[in-house]
């Protein structure tokens, strides 16, 4: 469904320096079995910030209160790699993140990030770790996404990238399936058109069972 | 012009180039499963869009799924509505399906190419991201999530970005005693889990020309592994060999015209690549994962690193040998190792032997058609006799999302494909192995070199 536009925004940024946290980490399986996309912010990081005894670790960087309202994870390379649940993007957008900087990311992730709200922004390694120390330092990050820039607090301001197509969908909240079949379902047609001509062995429905 | 097989499966895909290095890709082939459908299903009820070509798509519940079901009852009620919504969803949208008691049943990835459904040439999504699997057809096949799967229930198509190239040559041939699995391994620890990212992969040289379907599917499986969301494999003699006569598989002059588009996905021999690497598998030994991350492993005769911040994790000391840490528990099944072809390489090794002392070892096939296979063999006979929990198939102890779960502490040689913190368990620590070595590592009781059990 359709999300709200993208607005520009700033916010304190939660740090996370671990590389490869991957989304098993971000959102256990177990909790898999919920089938709602809503509501799923308890579970983000779940395992990290519950002890053995299921008591919330005050240790970890999204318990603590300074945090709270923090709407930017800064975090390692090859963030949101592993599997493809959309379930780990849901539960950062329940917590109220609406941009991840990182090194690189997982591409399915950074995908389903995109598709609900999320932007995830690479920077090179060799300026993160200084964010990760200012985030933890509380200081500001301001996302301006028409600009392609991110500002923080005590750094020069940088440039991000973004597809153009992303961009817009994300600016405007379109829907990718609405989009999808209001602009190219001529395309569709025709191309299955011709496949069915070339290639009739995909049309002769399913014969698996 | 010369394309890779990459560039050939991308270029008869594209319904639109959208530039920027963009396209809309048609799909052929959609599997669902019970947990990254329901909210898909809901997204085409709230749209009230219909779906568009039912019979792309297979469904079957395989994540959620318990692995002991007699009767056909599931147990624990949110994953018995998990699985309930999913055939509700698959009826109201006359979408093929196979029922959690039925002989179809199995996980996606394996059940996909048993019935023909995978077939090479076509263009394969699932909500899963070891969907790479079905690349060893020489399919375009790649994880998507959860949106994605109802954009494809809705318009058969997908906004792709094209990835770069590179192909990995294996060069030699496997010794004895070492797998698909270890080539998967020893690949992902030299390149690292990120180092395939932005890439589709292809896997070729003398030494996967050499491999069985099961073992070229377990190659393209782990490369979600080495980040890469595309495996490919260049169909030949074997695989056409496989596909001939399955259920799914095109029939009288439809094989011919099939077989005859199929003979042309190769990448052309001028053919350059964003990225070539090469790796001799010739002196390759078992490998096992010691950390946390699937490029954290090593060569069983090996020692761990010294200093590696995933140790803590895995109760494992800097430079200690991985050879002889004792084990709580062995997997032998999942959609990288649950094959046929898997249980008989594990057969081999527990055959006449027993399972260590307090040692629990699961034996979950792939499919309900592969138990029964391996039934007719004697190959649960085999597990039995050794002491293994032979079960009913599905992702099992993969995925901890059912009843099949590591505790805190436990330790488990096992066959799946990701050794992340809590992947079989909140606390569990996984050792990646193929399933010679978890048979191995059952046997004596911790982690070992399979060949010296082997005759």
């Amino acid at each position: 469904m359709s999300n709200p536009p993208f607005t520009n925004f700033a916010s304190i940024a939660a740090p996370l320096p671990d590389d490869n946290i991957d989304t098993d980490i971000i959102f256990p399986a177990r909790f898999l079995l919920i089938t709602a996309k809503h509501g799923l912010g308890d579970y983000a990081f779940y395992d990290r910030r519950h002890g053995p005894d299921g008591a919330r670790d005050p240790g970890h960087v999204l318990n603590q209160a300074r945090f709270d309202t923090a709407r930017v994870l800064v975090t390692g390379a090859n963030f949101g790699c592993g599997s493809s649940r959309e379930q780990a993007v849901w539960a950062l957008a329940g917590l109220g993140i609406r941009a991840i900087i990182a090194p690189s990311f997982g591409e399915i992730f950074a995908g389903n990030a995109l598709r609900n709200g999320v932007l995830p922004i690479v920077q090179p390694a060799t300026i993160m770790a200084e964010m990760l120390r200012l985030a933890g330092e509380g200081a500001i990050f301001s996302v301006d996404l028409s600009a392609e820039t991110l500002s923080v607090d005590g750094l020069p301001q940088v440039q991000f990238s973004i597809a153009a197509e992303a961009k817009a969908a994300l600016l405007n909240g379109w829907d990718e399936t609405d989009q999808i079949i209001h602009n190219f379902a001529a395309d569709i047609a025709a191309f299955e058109q011709q496949q069915r001509a070339t290639m009739p062995w995909l049309y002769r429905g399913n014969a698996t069972q | 012009m010369s394309r890779t097989l990459y560039d050939k499966l991308w270029d008869a895909h594209v319904v639109r180039d959208l530039g920027d290095g963009q396209a809309l890709i048609y799909i052929d082939r959609h599997l669902v499963h019970e947990v990254s459908s329901p909210q898909a299903f809901a997204a085409l009820r709230a749209k009230s869009l219909p779906l568009r070509r039912a019979d792309t798509h297979f469904a079957v519940a395989d994540h959620a799924i318990p692995t002991l079901r007699e009767g056909g009852v599931i147990e624990d009620p949110m994953a018995a509505a998990q699985i309930a919504e999913l055939e509700d969803n698959a009826h109201a949208f006359a979408v093929p399906y196979a029922a959690p008691d039925s002989a179809g049943q199995g996980i996606v990835h394996v059940i996909g190419p048993e019935t023909g459904f995978t077939l090479p040439g076509t263009t394969i999504v699932c909500g899963d991201s070891h969907t790479t699997t079905h690349g060893a057809f020489g399919a375009l096949a790649f994880g998507i999530g959860a949106s994605e799967c109802g954009t494809v229930m809705a318009a058969q198509v997908l906004r792709q970005t094209k990835a770069k190239t590179m192909r990995v040559t294996f060069t030699g041939a496997l010794p004895r005693g070492v797998y698909a699995k270890d080539m998967a391994l020893a690949l992902i620890a030299q390149i690292g889990a990120n180092g395939a990212a932005g890439h589709s992969v292809e896997l070729a040289g003398e030494a996967v020309r050499a491999l069985d379907m099961a073992g070229r599917m377990t190659l393209c499986n782990m490369m979600i592994e080495a980040g890469s969301r595309v495996g490919l494999i260049a169909p030949d003699a074997v695989t056409f060999a496989y596909v001939k006569g399955r259920k799914g598989a095109p029939q009288g002059a439809d094989w011919d015209a099939a077989l005859a588009y199929w003979r042309t996905l190769s990448s052309n021999d001028d053919a350059v690549f964003d990225r070539e690497v090469v790796l001799d598998i010739s002196t390759l030994t078992p490998r096992v994962s010691w950390g946390t991350s699937p490029d954290e492993n090593c060569g069983i005769d090996e020692a761990v690193p010294d200093n590696a911040p995933s140790l803590a994790y895995m109760g494992l000391t800097g430079g200690q040998a991985i050879a002889g840490t004792p084990i709580s528990h062995v997997f032998i099944g999942s959609c990288t190792n649950g094959r046929i072809e898997d249980l008989r390489a594990a057969a081999a090794v527990l055959k006449g032997r027993q399972v260590a002392d307090g040692v629990t070892a699961l034996i979950v096939p792939g499919s309900t058609a592969t138990r029964a296979l391996a039934e007719a063999e004697g190959l649960e006979a085999i597990f039995l006799a050794a002491g293994c929990q032979w079960r009913q198939a599905g992702c099992s102890m993969c995925v901890a999302m059912n009843n099949d779960r590591l505790g805190p502490g436990d330790r488990c040689a096992s066959t799946s494909n990701r050794n992340f913190e809590g992947r079989q368990g909140k606390g569990g620590r996984t050792h990646l192995v193929s399933p010679a070595m978890a048979a191995a590592a059952a046997v004596t009781g911790h982690l070992c070199d399979v060949r010296e059990l082997m005759a």
